[in-house]
């Protein structure tokens, strides 16, 4: 029983930090590796808003996931434009913003305890004998909310529609009228939104250190590639594997297996079926 | 003159220098000139690299030199498999590490000297991540650099779980060199001939068939010649250069462990390259001798340092991506001129 719960609420988790990552990767084929820096980033910004501009919690949350939004804009807007359509240089690009936020960071000194969130609610009841935080409650519900939100608005909404056109040919939506630069800048405001939101739900479970900012987007590349580009049940599906994976590898191998678990699932499933699980755009193209 | 004005009656036209095209051929020894023209650059950098212990005799820098030799190895490398191949790998640091912890163990527990050492590590590692990577080599592009970013990572973490290979605390006691001019020395002598063969080796009908793999995997293969032999060939390479560098890391160290996996060792060299010019590969090693000595400046502002580094490098790859090489070859080799429209 122990490992269901807490397999569902890891699984959970890790949907939502993947859920903007595959947004941006998985539909608009915008590598941003700086996925897990904005994370971090939106974790120690919550907490500046409350502590020095002595603000409330959930206007410091909407006001940081505003600026997360422009953040992300910024990057493609100042940033990844130049280096659009040369895979390598929009990696490297994103990974050394990436580098070099993380690090800023670690240099200006944000470690230690003192850099926590209050959880939302406190308390903790007891499903069958396993006690559980109302957090992680929480998480799972605000999981659920997201993934069936970005369903929805990538099913039924216009700009939605547009994005997934993009991603499955962009010539051919660039001839139906569809702003290629400001769909991607959508994308990315998105994306860096939703890893922010992901930030605020989980990080009131632990302290926020910049080291969480590398597993972030281990974690999130993981989900992206064994579900499958493009795919939201493979999305869904990749992150429900894998969490319970780890859970299970904690529970009776070692703890220290946790991210080699997602390291393993990303090298196997992309030797094995590069287009992951679920994946059916350009399926031919990724294999020679 | 207005500068308008002058812009739409003239343009500026960039033409081969003369001299370049009379030294493409069999002509190229007609006159002391042509000789000049094509040996200099090629000299000016051997005589530049042999000299470099001598003008920085501290041993401080003498160190940083072997350092940057070492990752000028695994850029030469990163430059071929990107560049002639068409293989961006992420991963120079499971080189470096395989090579490095081989080299380790044949010294530790077969106590064989370093001259054994490093070539039978550089073999075998070559051997090792060739093996290793044999499955990921259908993988294209953006794939291939990210299960190559993945196996650094994840063999640390094995490592680090399994408490094997001296676990966290690496292998200690690993033999060194006899002196610090040999250690130079034999780096530099190296360098100069991975950089010469490999820019022989991809103007061999071999290499043809490498940019053949990068630029149209189909043609070659519908030519009869198997992509993945020519990519492991490659990669065998790649990686033999990697691991010589490692080993030789470890036996400069005197120690092995977990931090030859670290990013550093993967970044490094692809900066390197981007600075320096992807594809001439002589850029990658301009981009190390630049880059390298930078970071050891910079090691006072700790963490700093990578923000510095990185910021450098986004600065570079968004506004002059094609390098310090590639544009130098240009004034070298060609001239502009106004003409008129």
């Amino acid at each position: 029983m122990d490992i269901f719960i807490y397999g569902m609420i890891n699984s959970f988790s890790l949907a939502l930090m993947a859920i903007g990552f595959t947004l941006v990767y998985g539909i608009c084929r915008l590598p941003n590796f700086a996925h897990g820096a904005l994370y971090v980033v939106t974790g120690f910004l919550v907490w500046s808003l409350i502590h020095l501009l002595k603000l409330n919690y959930i206007l410091s949350i909407i006001l940081a996931l505003v600026i997360m939004g422009l953040v992300g804009a910024a990057i493609y807007r100042f940033v990844l434009i130049r280096v659009r359509g040369m895979a390598t240089s929009e990696i490297i690009a994103t990974y050394a913003l990436g580098l070099a936020i993380l690090e800023f960071l670690r240099w200006a000194g944000f470690k230690g305890m003192t850099y926590t969130l209050p959880v939302f609610i406190e308390g903790s009841v007891t499903i069958r004998g396993t006690p559980v935080d109302l957090q992680r409650i929480v998480v799972v519900g605000i999981g659920i909310v997201v993934v069936t939100f970005m369903w929805l608005f990538t099913h039924f909404n216009k700009t939605g529609l547009a994005l997934r056109g993009m991603a499955q040919d962009e010539h051919a939506a660039m001839m139906l009228g569809i702003d290629s630069d400001w769909m991607a800048v959508i994308a990315m405001a998105m994306g860096s939104v939703l890893a922010g939101l992901s930030a605020i739900v989980l990080l009131p479970l632990g302290n926020i250190v910049v080291e969480a900012g590398y597993n972030v987007l281990i974690l999130s590349i993981a989900v992206c590639i064994v579900g499958g580009l493009g795919s939201w049940v493979g999305a869904i599906i990749a992150s429900f594997m894998i969490g319970f994976l780890q859970i299970i590898t904690v529970a009776y191998i070692q703890s220290h297996f946790h991210m080699v678990v997602a390291l393993l699932a990303i090298i196997i499933t992309l030797i094995l079926r590069p287009s992951g699980l679920f994946g059916r755009q350009k399926e031919l193209e990724e294999r020679v | 003159m207005n500068e308008q004005l002058a812009s739409a009656e003239r343009r500026k036209e960039r033409i081969d220098r003369g001299i370049k095209v009379r030294t493409e051929g069999i002509y190229a020894v007609s006159s002391w000139q042509e000789v000049t023209y094509l040996v200099l650059p090629r000299l000016t950098l051997i005589v530049g690299l042999l000299l470099l212990p001598f003008l920085m005799p501290s041993l401080y820098w003498n160190r940083v030199i072997s350092i940057v030799g070492i990752y000028v190895l695994l850029a030469l490398g990163f430059d071929f498999l990107a560049h002639y191949v068409g293989l961006v790998s992420l991963g120079g640091a499971f080189f470096i590490g395989v090579g490095g912890y081989t080299a380790a163990i044949l010294n530790k527990s077969l106590g064989l000297p370093p001259a054994l050492t490093i070539p039978m590590a550089t073999l075998c590692g070559a051997i090792i991540c060739t093996l290793l990577l044999l499955p990921a080599l259908p993988l294209r592009g953006v794939y291939f650099a990210i299960v190559t970013l993945m196996y650094p990572l994840a063999v640390s973490r094995i490592i680090e779980a399994l408490n094997i290979l001296g676990g966290t605390d690496g292998i200690l006691g690993v033999a060194s060199f006899p002196n610090r001019w040999v250690e130079q020395y034999l780096i530099l002598l190296i360098v100069i001939f991975a950089l010469f063969g490999l820019r022989r080796l991809v103007n061999e009908d071999i290499g043809l068939v490498f940019r053949g793999v990068k630029d149209n995997d189909q043609a070659v293969r519908a030519s009869g010649l198997s992509i993945t032999l020519y990519k492991a060939i490659a990669v065998f390479i790649a990686s033999g250069l990697g691991s010589l560098g490692g080993a030789y890391l470890s036996h400069i160290y005197m120690w092995s462990g977990i931090s030859q996996f670290a990013l550093d060792f993967s970044v490094i060299p692809i900066a390197a390259t981007v600075i320096g010019g992807g594809g001439t590969l002589v850029g990658p090693l301009i981009g190390c001798f630049i880059l390298v000595p930078l970071s050891e400046f910079l090691r006072a502002f700790g963490p700093l340092r990578i923000v510095i580094y990185a910021v450098i490098l986004v600065v570079v790859i968004m506004f002059r991506s094609e390098g310090i090489m590639v544009y130098a070859q240009r004034k070298y080799h060609q001239f502009e001129r106004w003409v008129k429209v």
